[in-house]
């Protein structure tokens, strides 16, 4: 096991590389020059241009560029925003327990419905639960985010007025961040209400990014426990007298997982690319929104900084999936 | 009182070309301590009669029977609920795949634990204690470290012996072996067969024995069942059933046997099993049958007395039993 974890760190090192030369590669790619972009309408002068040029150091050659960007970022450095004049590190903490928080809630809402529907339209191959949940599934998977966000927007904050719009908290409520959690920080906050303040943000935003993961979850499990259904060791399990409950929610379900927690772990990926939308719909102060600004303003480290980060970060939830998928299934991990 | 009585048990499924009959009106009594052997070729419902007595079948199964009482008990009229205290307890049974039969994911011990935990409500440490005890009834060595082994480290020979360990573990008053050395290498088979005898001479429990080998037929059984394309053919004690074989099928599965044939596995008969689609209006065994003439080839045979080995056949062979 210890072999086969460094030898999967081993991995991470090209991948890493080549993530760093595609995320500084992308943005230049981009029409826009960063200087007239920031300079807006004031514009500015020939010599103001030429100084920034050379600050920024534009004037070198592309490879020398990259060259001090990768040497930056392996001493840690990712280098600060053109805009803010933060450095990248700081603005990536500050948002990114928003973006944790809003996919957190995504995948544990896709999990949660999305594993026991599966379930239990497996048990019940064919009949009117299960065709209900696989046409809804099919629905939910093609569902463009944009039109169901826009959707749930018109029913529940406007027509019944129950959820908010946009951001993370009610404007009556303010307090310093702790934890960045929302959910956590409102409590900690001793304000009452503010905890309600922060479900009732969160509830539209989590149902929008999971639900393409639970459609996905909910097909996965479905077909997965199909399998294992046919599979002589249930037959044992129902022949020791088992209840439907242990032998499907036990016996059956730790098998089907194994396919299961893969798809899981792919729709991390997926998520990360679905908070960037999401997080624009609905106002929400993580890093998707923090990126999709930053590429509209070239600001070239934050967007190149974040892009390694967020690529970073699925590649470690895909070691962490590998892990635990050795954990549930005993032949993996033996063989490790 | 017999242990088990079935009567004019009936399985249909219901398949994608219509309503199939796997199992055809057939009788099944136990006694106590009884060791009762079914024989017959690959899809003569050995299987299926068994499974629907344990409850075992999918949904596109269909079950009739005018009786199925274990015990005095109705099984027919049980909750689903009450009938898994029974099954796994005092009714038990393994299968030909011992190397699938087990749950990859969970260990040897879990598994063996689990129904001691469900039928007899035992403490950690009493199971333990049990399934230490039960694997070293079934001659697996090193229990301890064996009981926390996972089934893809055992060979079939262990898994099978694992199978056994976990049908006894709640001392069944029916064990029902469905082929078990089929999947076996040759050696292993003799091993398994003399522990399962074993152990029903020292438990005192019925024993069910499904197998193709009329040689562990002779040597274990003390009742005989012939199964032909779902229907029961014949059923006699041992000695007289090997002695004066009443059926033309039951005489041809012994034609070649013992000492003629080079193996022990059933004797090859000219032609295939009926399925769905070839069932003859007639005698079902017919279209194989030495002795068929156009009664047989039209009329359904009708079971005979008892002293004919209740054969389902128009002209039984053998002088008075
Ligand atoms: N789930 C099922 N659906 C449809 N047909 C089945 C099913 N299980 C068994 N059968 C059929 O029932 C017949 C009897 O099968 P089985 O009892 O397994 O035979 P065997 O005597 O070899 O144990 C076979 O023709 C088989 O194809
Ligand atoms: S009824 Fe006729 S065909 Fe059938 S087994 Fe008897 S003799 Fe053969
Ligand atoms: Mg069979």
């Amino acid at each position: 096991m210890i072999r086969y974890l460094l030898a999967r760190l081993l991995t991470f090192v090209p991948t890493f590389l080549g993530v760093t030369l595609i995320s500084f590669a992308f943005i230049r790619v981009l029409p826009g020059d960063p200087i007239i972009v920031m300079a807006g309408e004031r514009g500015l002068t020939e010599e103001r241009y030429a100084e920034l040029v050379t600050q920024f150091g534009f004037d070198k050659p592309l490879p020398v560029q990259f060259w001090t960007y990768l040497t930056g970022v392996l001493q840690g450095d990712l280098g600060v925003s053109y805009v803010t004049k933060r450095p990248v590190w700081d603005e990536f903490f500050a948002l990114f327990p928003a973006t944790l928080e809003l996919s957190l809630c995504a995948i544990v809402f896709a999990i949660a419905i999305g594993l026991p529907a599966g379930v239990i339209a497996a048990v019940n191959r064919g009949k009117l639960f299960d065709r209900a949940l696989m046409s809804t599934a099919l629905v939910g998977y093609s569902m463009p985010i944009f039109w169901w966000a826009l959707l749930l927007i018109i029913v529940f904050s406007g027509n019944l007025g129950w959820t908010p719009v946009s951001g993370r908290m009610g404007l009556l409520y303010f307090f310093e961040p702790v934890t960045g959690f929302m959910l956590i920080d409102s409590v900690l906050s001793g304000q009452s209400g503010a905890f309600g303040s922060a479900v009732r943000h969160l509830i539209l935003p989590t149902i929008v990014l999971g639900t393409i993961p639970l459609a996905v979850i909910a097909r996965q499990t479905r077909s997965a426990m199909l399998e294992v259904l046919s599979e002589d060791y249930i037959r044992t399990a129902r022949a020791k007298g088992l209840s439907p409950l242990r032998v499907n929610g036990l016996h059956a379900l730790r098998n089907a997982m194994i396919p299961v927690v893969t798809v899981i772990g792919l729709s991390v990926g997926t998520l990360l690319a679905g908070a960037i939308l999401t997080e624009t719909i609905f106002s929400w102060p993580g890093i998707g929104k923090w990126m999709v600004d930053s590429i509209f303003r070239r600001d070239y480290p934050v967007v190149q900084g974040g892009l390694l980060l967020i690529a970073s970060m699925v590649m470690v939830v895909n070691l962490t999936v590998d892990i635990l998928y050795g954990f549930i299934n005993p032949k993996i991990r033996a063989r490790k | 009182m017999a242990l088990l009585s079935i009567r004019n048990l009936s399985v249909e499924f219901a398949t994608a070309s219509g309503s199939f009959r796997a199992v055809d009106a057939i009788d099944v009594t136990v006694d106590p301590g009884d060791i009762l052997a079914i024989v017959g070729e690959s899809g003569s419902g050995k299987s299926v009669s068994m499974l629907a007595l344990m409850g075992l079948l999918p949904w596109t199964a269909t079950v009739t029977a005018d009786e199925m009482r274990f015990d005095g008990k109705d099984l027919r009229a049980m909750t689903p609920r009450t009938r898994r205290r029974i099954i796994g307890k005092d009714i038990a049974m393994i299968f030909q795949e011992p190397m699938s039969s087990l749950n990859p994911c969970f260990t040897v011990g879990f598994q063996i634990k689990e129904g001691l935990k469900k039928h007899l409500g035992l403490d950690a440490r009493a199971r333990h204690a049990r399934a230490l005890e039960l694997m070293e009834m079934v001659g697996i060595p090193d229990p301890v470290r064996r009981l926390s082994a996972y089934p893809h480290q055992m060979s079939g020979g262990m898994s099978q012996r694992v199978m056994i360990a976990m049908a006894i573990a709640c001392r069944p008053r029916l064990l029902i072996a469905d082929e078990p050395t089929t999947a076996l290498d040759v050696t292993i088979q003799a091993q398994i067969l003399d522990l399962l005898t074993a152990l029903q001479a020292e438990t005192g429990m019925a024993l069910i024995l499904i197998t193709h080998d009329m040689g562990v037929v002779a040597e274990t059984a003390r009742r005989v069942s012939v199964q032909y394309a779902g229907q029961k053919v014949e059923e006699q004690p041992v000695g007289p059933l090997f002695a004066t074989p009443h059926h033309p099928y039951t005489s041809a599965l012994l034609a070649a046997l013992p000492e003629r044939a080079t193996t022990r596995l059933l004797p090859t008969i000219p032609g295939v099993v009926p399925g769905q689609f070839d069932r003859p209006p007639g005698c079902l065994f017919a279209p194989r049958c030495a002795f068929a003439d156009a009664t047989c080839q039209n009329t359904p045979p009708p079971v005979q007395p008892p002293a004919k080995g209740l054969v389902r056949c128009h002209y039984p062979l053998g002088g008075p039993a």
